[in-house]
């Protein structure tokens, strides 16, 4: 289980909303709970720039907004460059004595399209910069807002609306990007992943990734019942099973450390995550083999790093 | 009167981005931009001007970079051209709708393809109705002294639109001129620090570009035009107050030898110089020729062009782009501001020197020439490529 879990105390958490409820996401969304809760463990001072995407669109329809503290959304590729500029606002001003000195914590969020496609290069940009900000990637692994297209995050096998089940094709034919990894290699201080169905070791990594001094980056896997054809109820559920059969592991990279949140002596199979999504019902015994063969694979190759090898 | 020193165009437009004391510059290296980059680095690196300065990866996130300091309060400088502004256009149209003064330079050069470095206005016609007020500058002093002019236009607040200042790649960008540089004290007392109306900051917080239905989207850009559209009297106004502080007056459609012309040649940018010449030309062989100038692109002075022109036999526009298909863009407004008018001068549109191809004096006269001989002849509304082969 988390390490941690026993020395949390959930009431130190705020009960405040800064990702106030009344937004328009659909039931069951675990991106909008990913982001009322990244937006609790932050509390007020942070600036947010927001990539277009879905929590974007059921966030700010003029004239309302869900957003409690400073929000700002620009485009969709081009986040992590806003949020840089939003940085050195801050240092600049503060500096020159234009606004009081105080810690300001610079938050960009995207989903996966904007983070794995096309914000990538803004990111990796941004991180090789070096500015003190923490990116957040909400991956509910496909363009959800635009109708459930595949992106580079959508995971092998998945249907949707560009990667149908057709009579020569079924589904996504390539494997997921691995975002975390590749922001790992620009050497930055830290990076996580999290699933809102462990809402304390969530915190507790948006808590951190914003108090290290750098660039710091969250990937978050958030369910997203619209686009994986599954009952709403289920999101907590699939988060939970998503990490038990080790398709998604919560692990932390501080300093080029790696450590796992959460480590399985054994894996549930992944079928039964696989099986309660309508994008997977088309898998046959031998794609959900070949999936299984991968994530162990790669799972073991995460706690080799995380000096857990077998 | 203050002493002149012969510098670099872009030198001396990076000295004023200096003196205007801005916060945070964000560039990506394009030709023939970058020796204003170049310098800015330079005088960060030594100290000189206490800035942010960070080269990103890409002119997209240089304009981001801009939009999301400017958000939060600080004064932002970019510049680009070319292919530059042309991948930035996405952001160019947001920063005008989120009503952020971000000051550009674009050092004009001509679009791809075929690759080409030098110069044209075709960059910045391609994001001509982004919503920025738009200047062009006619040779070093301008494009110094536009730098101050722009800032103290774009953050007024009954404005606040961003500011781009167009400067001809190479032909400015890259030559040396003697420029009158103002002192200090003066430039601090035009341009106070930015003193931002709205900004990101969690002690009021604040939701920047949301998102609109149909229901709202056209009530916002009726304000967003509106709004630019009723900046004119503060862009005179600005200009006003700069040449009282300076002593050199800009306005938004300048003349020379205009009045009494029943020819005039229209230009907009470095063109206006070497037309200016071709003009005392044909004066002195005792022609009716004039000249008529534009510095101001967007909001587009209608009156004043009207003012300037209406009275002449016909006009000969010279563009430096062509919208492919249509005309030249000068030529296209100068005929759109003639049209209520009864008693109006035939256009005959050139498009000439694109891709940095020299025009001369000699040029000029020729153009006039043709202009003056085809309109004659019936043709009163011509369109030509000037001095193409074949």
């Amino acid at each position: 289980m988390t390490e941690n879990l026993n020395v949390f105390a959930v009431r130190t958490l705020t009960q405040k909303e800064y990702f106030s409820p009344g937004h328009r996401s659909c039931q069951g969304c675990a991106e909008a709970l990913a982001v009322r809760l990244v937006a609790k463990a932050l509390g007020r001072n942070v600036i947010v720039a927001n990539a277009t995407g879905c929590m974007e669109i059921v966030s700010s329809p003029l004239p309302y907004t869900a957003w409690r503290v400073p929000w700002i959304h620009v485009a969709f590729e081009n986040t992590a460059a806003v949020a840089s500029g939003i940085e050195s606002a801050l240092k600049v001003l503060m500096r020159k004595g234009r606004i009081p000195r105080k810690k300001i914590v610079t938050v960009a969020m995207g989903g996966d399209g904007g983070t794995a496609d096309i914000g990538l290069q803004a990111l990796s940009g941004a991180l090789e910069r070096g500015h003190n900000f923490l990116y957040v990637c909400t991956d509910n692994e496909a363009y959800m807002n635009t109708g459930i297209q595949r992106s580079s995050a959508t995971p092998f096998g998945a249907a949707t609306t560009t990667s149908p089940v057709g009579r020569v094709q079924m589904g996504q034919i390539t494997w997921k990007k691995n975002m975390p990894a590749i922001a790992a290699a620009h050497n930055i201080p830290y990076v996580a992943t999290a699933c809102p169905s462990y809402p304390i070791d969530l915190v507790q990594k948006v808590k951190k990734a914003a108090d290290i001094e750098g660039p710091a980056y969250v990937h978050i896997l958030s369910v997203c019942p619209t686009g994986w054809r599954t009952a709403p109820e289920l999101s907590i559920r699939l988060g939970r099973l998503a990490v038990e059969t080790g398709i998604f592991p919560l692990y932390e990279v501080e300093r080029g450390q790696y450590r796992l949140s959460v480590d399985f002596p054994k894996l549930k199979p992944v079928k039964e995550y696989l099986k309660l999504q309508g994008r997977f019902r088309h898998l046959t015994d031998e794609m959900i083999a070949e999936i299984e063969k991968r994530v162990h694979a790669e799972y073991e190759q995460l706690r080799a790093k995380a000096g857990k090898g077998s | 009167m203050a002493k002149r020193i012969g510098m670099e165009v872009s030198i001396a437009a990076a000295e004023a981005v200096k003196q205007a004391n801005v916060d945070v510059i964000s560039a990506y290296p394009i030709t023939p931009q970058t020796h204003i980059v170049e310098h800015l680095a330079e005088l960060v690196a030594n100290g000189d001007l206490d800035a942010d300065f960070f080269c990103v990866e890409s002119e997209h996130s240089a304009l981001s970079v801009c939009v999301g300091a400017a958000a939060t309060g600080a004064r932002t400088f970019t510049c680009t051209s070319s292919q530059g502004l042309a991948l930035m256009s996405e952001i160019t149209y947001i920063a005008s709708g989120l009503r952020l003064p971000i000051v550009m330079i674009v050092s004009n050069r001509t679009l791809s393809a075929p690759l080409s470095i030098w110069n044209d206005h075709s960059d910045v016609m391609s994001i001509r109705d982004c919503g920025w007020i738009q200047f062009f500058v006619e040779n070093g002093q301008e494009s110094y002294d536009h730098v101050f002019a722009a800032y103290r236009l774009a953050e007024e607040n009954s404005v606040l639109f961003p500011v781009i200042i167009n400067m001809d790649g190479f032909i400015l960008s890259h030559v040396i001129e003697p420029i009158e540089l103002i002192e200090q004290g003066k430039i601090d007392q035009f341009l106070p620090p930015y003193q931002p109306v709205h900004q990101l900051h969690p002690d009021h917080p604040v939701t920047m570009g949301a998102f609109a239905l149909p229901a709202i989207f056209a009530e916002t850009k009726k304000a967003q035009e509106e709004a630019l559209r009723s900046s004119m009297p503060k862009i005179i106004e600005t200009w006003k107050a700069f040449g009282d502080m300076s002593g050199r007056y800009y306005h938004p459609v300048e003349t020379y030898q205009a009045e009494d012309a029943d020819t005039l040649l229209v230009t907009m940018g470095s063109y206006g110089e070497t037309a200016s010449v071709a003009v005392d030309k044909m004066r002195e062989a005792g022609r009716s020729v004039g000249l008529v100038k534009i510095r101001l692109w967007r909001p587009f002075p209608f009156d004043d062009l009207k003012k300037a022109t209406l009275h002449a036999k016909q006009l000969v526009v010279i563009d430096r782009a062509i919208s492919v298909g249509a005309c030249g863009p000068v030529a296209s407004e100068v005929k759109a501001a003639l049209y209520g008018n009864d008693q109006r001068p035939s256009v005959y549109n050139f498009v000439a020197g694109i891709s940095g191809r020299d025009v001369t004096p000699s040029d000029f006269v020729k153009m006039v020439d043709k202009a003056e001989i085809e309109i004659a002849e019936g043709n009163k509304e011509g369109f030509e490529i000037y001095g193409v082969r074949g």
